[in-house]
């Protein structure tokens, strides 16, 4: 304690807004306990930490989300009390949601102002705040109308609905809880040409990734948080890819390696020629024409851009879409027609993209929710068995270390990551044959994403599991797959074994490396 | 209601009991408590064995509606016609006590009871077939499908009987099809046979929803269709069932009332589905679907229905008995959102059923 006191007293200048002593308990559940944290005037503070280290916490207890159960927070050298995000808000303070919070029947104009309309002498000032909205998005280099209702865009589209909105306030503090999970690379860049620009105006930022090579281009300051106490501090000069690591988890991780020594079978997973027509744009397809075979016990990634197509040709493999165009077979024969609880039974199963809309039941308990799609497999005639529902539970909480105080918790009570290992869980529970994993790394941190690879990369091995799965991070690629398909504009553009590089694969999905 | 997922669930691993949480989970129970210590002291009639015989048999009607209802809400929908379903039951069931005639054939049939019984419930089930069938694959918002289906239930039982009331149900000895007066009327062991439905009914609801896969498909579809729809549960297929079952619950509470009145009347059970929605609400569902127990409507019948007749035994005016029972279920609704919003805050006063993580 005297030393974090002692780094206050050094760094109290300048910091902006900091916590002192802050602790937060849920229960029996110590979320913190009793951290010191500054934002420092006009630099990017990152928040490095494992899955429910309490990062998302601490935001929400700084942008006056919750309260703290213990500890105050200082603004301007002043303690003060927030209420609401309404009243931090109004002192200038900004957040980005981990968990996007738009209303998606509503369009991206009136959720980027949403409970701050805009008003002229005749009510709502529309035409106002549709030219912000507009200017919001041309500076985010994204092309999305204001009037298109949230719930029409891609996920990665929604997060940037969702930081327009922070932007929008024009804060002087912005935190961002993991702002880019859905993003692509490019999307990336833009964002982080945003943030340079927002510091250059003396904007302090608060900057949580768990993305740690992305999150060091623009750190300022590193802050690690581990298990609800502050364990490092240091300025970015100090400090490198391995210290986070190190400081983060213990050990150093790697993401692992393609499976070796096992014969991979037949192709489990065919598709055949999958077209899939755009609905915004009639004539065009989202996916178009796109042929893919994974053998059993072969690993495949995806790697492609926003809207590259990824996300609709999944949907279209485990039956969510019907497609326009061209066949599934799973194991040579055609699941067309099959619905898809009769895909997973037969062992083909989709883990989706946005776990709060597709992923979880948040009425239900963080048990309920891993077993929800193997119920069959714990039913003995009319009725469930709870012994061997708790089994598979059990085994599922510790097959992809979910950080929970047991299977009954409120699925709400999880942290991010800790909710997408859920969600990952659950279809890894039903034993599938093939399983298609939409950005399974969202939001989930290194030692977890190695956890989940090495999962994945052992049922390969063993059970001649075929995997294939997307993602926008390049690492992810070069990690457990045997071969990386690059998608661009809804067709396959090229496809790469074990042997290639970074810049190769980037190349190929029509985005330049840095 | 929280208490679903602790006895459903792979146990829940317990904090220490929380008085406020306490108070909360056990409202409807300490309401119907205060209820009786109220109207006891009110009315030396009230706290005797017969009057609490009575008001069973009208809580057995609410609580058979409630039931169906629970199990249609929890899967995020409401069912309006519950009311009709119940006169167009007794009507039927009524219709063919009287016998039933096949003039071609020149005979005149008269079904035993259980017959009678069955078909009636084929009656309720094939009404939530139709609004199973619309909400499910027609995508016709649940308010509007049941409200149809509330006008033309009660129609058809109108035309059925030309808008008079069936009132020979008795049945005849030579025709063998006596015994329709016992479900209203008898008693095993002291308790009324519509209790001991009912009971058996929630037995059956509450095995289903906590120990079967369909109970499972239930509650995932009101809390969230469509990651229910991507874990594999037939999400339309529960749709339909979930009607279905409002359907049967009501048309053996038709069997049930007309057997009570030992008349059956066109015009019976009208506002009834208001009653059943009131007796979920207060038996702490939540009407966005996901949450709520057998348990829980059950004391919100028995909640409804003894403050009602309390009501109408210490002599307070029908008007004031409609204001007493309105701000009892404000009461509860209000309690509802203290349970499921109070502690944590939504981060943005947006619509989104979530909890922020
Ligand atoms: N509403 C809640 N009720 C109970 N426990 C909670 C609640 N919210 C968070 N927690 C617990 O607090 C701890 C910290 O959670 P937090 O969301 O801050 O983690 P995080 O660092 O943001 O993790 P992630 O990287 O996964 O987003 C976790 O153990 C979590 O289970
Ligand atoms: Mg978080």
């Amino acid at each position: 304690m005297t030393r974090h006191e002692t780094i206050a007293a050094e760094t109290g200048a300048q910091a902006v807004l900091s916590a002192r002593n802050v602790a937060k308990s849920y229960g029996s559940v110590q979320a913190l306990k009793g951290v010191n944290f500054d934002v420092r005037r006009g630099e990017v503070t990152t928040l490095f930490g494992e899955n429910g280290a309490g990062k998302s916490t601490l935001m929400k207890i700084l942008s006056g989300v919750i309260q703290p159960t213990s500890g105050e927070i200082v603004l301007d050298g002043a303690p003060v009390h927030f209420d609401s995000a309404a009243e931090a808000r109004d002192m200038g303070i900004s957040i980005i949601h981990q968990e996007l919070s738009l209303a998606p029947n509503m369009n991206v104009r009136d959720n980027v102002f949403m409970g701050r309309e805009i008003m002229g002498p005749t009510g709502v000032n529309y035409a106002e705040e549709g030219r912000q909205t507009r200017a919001l998005m041309r500076e985010l280099e994204e092309d999305i109308d204001p009037l298109t209702p949230v719930e029409e865009l891609r996920l990665g589209q929604q997060q940037l609905v969702e930081i327009a909105r922070a932007l929008s306030v024009d804060a002087r503090i912005l935190i961002m809880d993991e702002p880019t999970s859905a993003l692509s690379a490019s999307e990336v860049e833009v964002l982080f040409k945003v943030i340079h620009d927002l510091k250059a105006r003396g904007v302090s930022i608060v900057y949580i990734s768990h993305h740690l090579e992305e999150a060091l281009q623009i750190t300022d300051h590193a802050v690690v948080l581990r298990d609800g106490t502050m364990t490092a501090r240091a300025p970015r000069r100090e400090i490198d890819l391995e210290w986070i690591v190190h400081n983060m988890v213990g050990d150093n991780f790697d993401l692992g390696s393609p499976p070796r020594g096992h014969e991979m079978g037949a192709p489990a997973l065919s598709i055949r020629d999958l077209v899939l027509p755009d609905p915004n744009r009639p004539g065009r397809n989202v996916v178009d024409g796109v042929s893919l075979d994974i053998r059993a016990g072969e690993i495949v990634c995806i790697y492609g851009l926003m809207g590259a197509g990824r996300t609709e040709m999944l949907e279209c493999a485990a039956g969510r879409v019907a497609n326009s165009g061209g066949e599934i077979r799973l194991n040579g024969a055609d699941v067309s027609g099959l619905s898809i609880a009769q895909r997973i039974e037969k062992g083909l199963v989709l883990v989706p993209e946005d776990r709060q809309r597709d992923g979880l039941v948040q009425t239900m308990s963080v048990g309920e929710n891993l077993s929800l799609a193997s119920i069959g497999a714990f039913t003995r005639g009319l009725f469930t068995s709870r012994r061997k529902e708790r089994e598979i539970v059990d085994r599922s909480i510790r097959e992809v270390t979910v950080k929970t105080d047991g299977g009954g918790a409120p699925i709400g009570s999880l942290s991010g990551g800790n909710q997408q290992k859920v969600v990952i869980g659950k279809m890894m529970a039903t034993r599938p044959g093939v399983i298609m994993l939409d950005e399974p790394s969202r939001g989930i941190d290194i030692g977890a994403k190695a956890e989940v690879f090495r999962l994945l990369a052992d049922a390969a091995r063993e059970r001649g599991l075929a995997v294939l799965f997307s993602t926008s991070e390049v690492n992810e690629c070069l990690s457990i797959a045997h071969r990386v398909v690059v998608m661009r504009r809804g067709r396959i553009s090229a496809e790469f074994g074990t042997g290639t590089s970074k810049e190769q694969i980037m190349a190929a999905s029509g985005e330049s490396a840095e | 209601m929280s208490d679903t997922t602790a006895t459903s669930a792979a146990g829940r691993s317990g904090p220490g009991i929380d008085p406020v949480k306490l108070l909360l989970e056990g409202r409807a129970f300490f309401a119907l408590i205060a209820i009786i210590v109220v109207f006891s002291l009110l009315s030396p009639v009230y706290f005797s064995v017969n009057n609490f015989l009575i008001m069973s048999s009208h809580v057995a009607i609410f609580g058979l509606l409630g039931l169906g209802m629970l199990i249609v809400i929890l899967t995020g929908g409401i069912d309006l016609s519950v009311g009709s379903t119940l006169a167009l039951a007794g009507v039927c069931a009524g219709f063919m006590m009287q016998g039933i005639e096949l003039s071609w054939l020149g005979v005149t049939l008269y079904p035993p009871v259980w017959v009678v019984v069955i078909l009636t419930a084929c009656v309720g089930a094939l009404v939530g077939v139709v609004n199973g069938v619309l909400v499910a694959y027609f995508k016709v918002p649940a308010f509007v499908a049941t409200l149809g289906l509330l006008y033309v239930a009660r129609g058809i039982a109108l035309l059925l009987t030309n808008g008079l009331t069936i009132n020979d149900l008795a049945g005849e000895e030579a025709l063998g099809n006596q015994g329709f007066a016992w479900l209203g009327f008898n008693r095993l062991l002291g308790v009324p046979i519509g209790i001991i439905v009912l009971a058996v009914v929630a037995l059956l609801c509450a095995l289903m929803l906590n120990r079967s896969a369909p109970g499972r498909w239930i509650y995932s579809t009101g809390g969230n269709a469509r990651a229910a729809e991507l874990s594999g549960v037939p999400v339309r297929r529960v749709q339909v069932l979930v009607y279905v079952i409002s359907g049967i619950c009501s048309a053996i509470a038709g069997l049930v009332l007309s057997s009570q009145l030992t008349s059956a009347g066109p015009t019976a059970g009208q506002t009834y589905e208001l009653t059943a929605i009131a007796a979920v609400v207060v038996g702490g569902a939540s009407l966005m679907g996901g949450r709520g127990t057998v348990r829980g409507t059950l004391l919100g019948a028995f909640v409804i229905g003894f403050l009602s007749d309390g009501l109408v035994i210490i002599g307070v005016s029908s008007y004031w008995q409609t204001v007493f029972t309105g701000a009892v279920i404000i009461l509860a609704v209000l309690m509802n959102s203290i349970e499921y919003k109070g502690g944590r805050k939504a981060p943005k006063p947006v619509p989104r059923k979530s909890a922020p993580a």
